[in-house]
């Protein structure tokens, strides 16, 4: 069982989303979506500025196995993304929830947020695969 | 039913990921392919083999039905335990299996055959047999381990008796000689070097450990994928096919024509196919972000084909593949991928060889 943090929030599609706090969230893949993809070899972002909404497909993660959408969870502005990516994107592997973040955008309606899945939710959604 | 091998339990040990592989439990990865990956590339990695199937030929008319059942011909085998690579054909020139094939003497030898393909395997050898003097049969009793990569045969060798370091004492590559309990073999499906090793079930988990305890990196199939790939080693079942001779799947070197009077299976369709036969298999590279996939449409100045095998390179740090498309002097093609076309460079199907680039 891979580990699901308390404190984040997620969507189905195995995206975690962290408050930054000034209605800025971090966004990344889950512990147990990079464990299915496998070695990550390209991350491909969003550009920052970006308005994107909670659904697009707004960036892909690719590994040796198979290319994967990555969906917005939330709707907003991309503010920054994680440029490490670019050199290191094994960084998604091997910490999913920390240094392999994604990008982070500015909500556009917090309330999105309090829609997405508590970690028991997501736990509960992977059992079911 | 899931099928095992004697080693699962090491694989487990050392924090496997395990997958069906043709009804095969066997590790993809101990962590990570693509570290794997450079190991065999850098300085030693192992994988267990022990699925495929090994087959011995021995009878006074073991040559004789191997020249008719190979498109390869073993009467270029003159030398003591020389091993040749071959395709085994049906009648309408398409590739049942490619197989190796070592040779010990007219009447003695062995086979090594896939193992997605064993029980079609075992029949038709047991089809084409008829009319010759020979007995066919399996060795499951030996577990295999393959050992690659540019330390990998001192590594190995700190497991050697005397005797077996003699045996292997400058053997070339393709080679394979029974010293005491062990087969061993300069073969692998890396492009590095490195031997191929043949154990009593019985004592393949304490090789296996003592391997480990050697330095040698356990690697799994995701590794064995990438290394082939980019070596320009043919997949069977992916590659190439019962429907695919072995013309179009970069397997011409492998059929031996002459002398014109040997018959095997497959020839007389295969000389038609040679006047005609249209498809071919080739490299292709792209440097930019993105990985080539099998099953993807390629597009060349003669017309449509499909990407057979792709991959990221680890080695190169690029995507590479192999495409079947129709015979092209074309230096480009395009690559359908996500919804666009994507211009790629066409190249002979080898990407790296012992560590190095051949690009």
């Amino acid at each position: 069982m891979s580990n699901i943090p308390k404190e984040l929030r997620y969507a189905s599609t195995h995206e975690w989303v962290r408050p930054e706090g000034d209605g800025v969230f971090t966004v990344g893949i889950t512990e147990h979506a990079q464990e299915l993809l496998g070695d990550m070899v390209f991350v491909e972002l969003p550009d920052v500025g970006d308005e994107i909404a909670a659904g697009d497909d707004v960036a892909v993660a690719e590994s040796v196995k198979a290319a994967s959408d990555v969906y917005a969870p939330i709707s907003g502005e991309v503010l920054e993304v994680n440029e490490e990516l670019e050199d290191s994107p094994e960084l998604v592997n091997s910490d999913a929830f920390g240094d392999g973040w994604l990008f982070k955008v500015k909500a556009e309606d917090e309330s999105e947020v309090e829609a997405l899945l508590d970690a028991e939710g997501y736990g509960a959604s992977i059992e079911e695969e | 039913m899931t099928n095992t091998t004697v080693l699962h339990a090491k694989h487990l040990e050392s924090g496997a990921k395990m997958v069906d592989f043709h009804g095969w439990e066997m590790p993809i990865n101990y962590g990570s392919q693509i570290e794997e990956h450079h190991a065999v590339r850098q300085d030693a990695g192992m994988f267990d083999v022990s699925h495929m199937t090994i087959v011995d030929v021995k009878g006074p008319h073991a040559k004789d039905y191997l020249r008719y059942l190979l498109s390869n011909d073993v009467a270029k085998l003159s030398q003591v335990g020389k091993a040749l690579y071959s395709g085994m054909l049906n009648e309408t020139g398409g590739v049942v299996d490619d197989l190796i094939v070592y040779h010990f003497d007219a009447t003695n030898y062995r086979l090594v055959v896939n193992s997605a393909t064993r029980e079609k395997d075992m029949n038709w050898l047991n089809s084409k047999a008829e009319g010759f003097d020979v007995t066919i049969t399996e060795r499951p009793e030996f577990a295999m381990i393959a050992v690659q990569g540019p330390n990998s045969k001192t590594k190995a060798a700190t497991l050697f008796s005397a005797a077996q370091k003699e045996a292997v004492e400058g053997m070339k590559p393709f080679f394979g000689v029974q010293a005491e309990d062990l087969f061993i073999a300069t073969t692998g499906y890396t492009g590095e070097t490195g031997y191929e090793i043949m154990v009593p079930e019985a004592q393949a988990a304490e090789f296996w450990q003592q391997l480990l305890d050697a330095g040698v990196t356990p690697c799994g199939l995701g590794a064995r994928d990438t290394l082939r790939l980019e070596a320009g080693m043919n997949l069977y079942g992916q590659d190439m096919d019962e429907t695919i001779s072995p013309l179009s799947a970069n397997m011409g070197w492998t059929v031996t024509w002459e002398p014109s009077e040997r018959d095997f299976v497959g020839r007389d369709a295969l000389e038609e196919l040679n006047r005609s036969v249209t498809d071919k298999l080739v490299g292709l590279v792209m440097t930019e972000k993105g990985v080539l996939r099998a099953g993807q449409k390629v597009r060349v100045g003669e017309g449509e084909g499909v990407i057979t095998s792709g991959t990221f390179s680890p080695t190169l740090g690029h995507s590479i593949a192999m495409a079947r498309v129709p015979a092209t002097k074309d230096l480009t093609a395009e690559v359908e991928m996500r919804k666009k076309w994507v211009t790629v460079n066409v190249v002979k199907p080898s990407f790296v060889r012992n560590g190095k680039s051949v690009l």
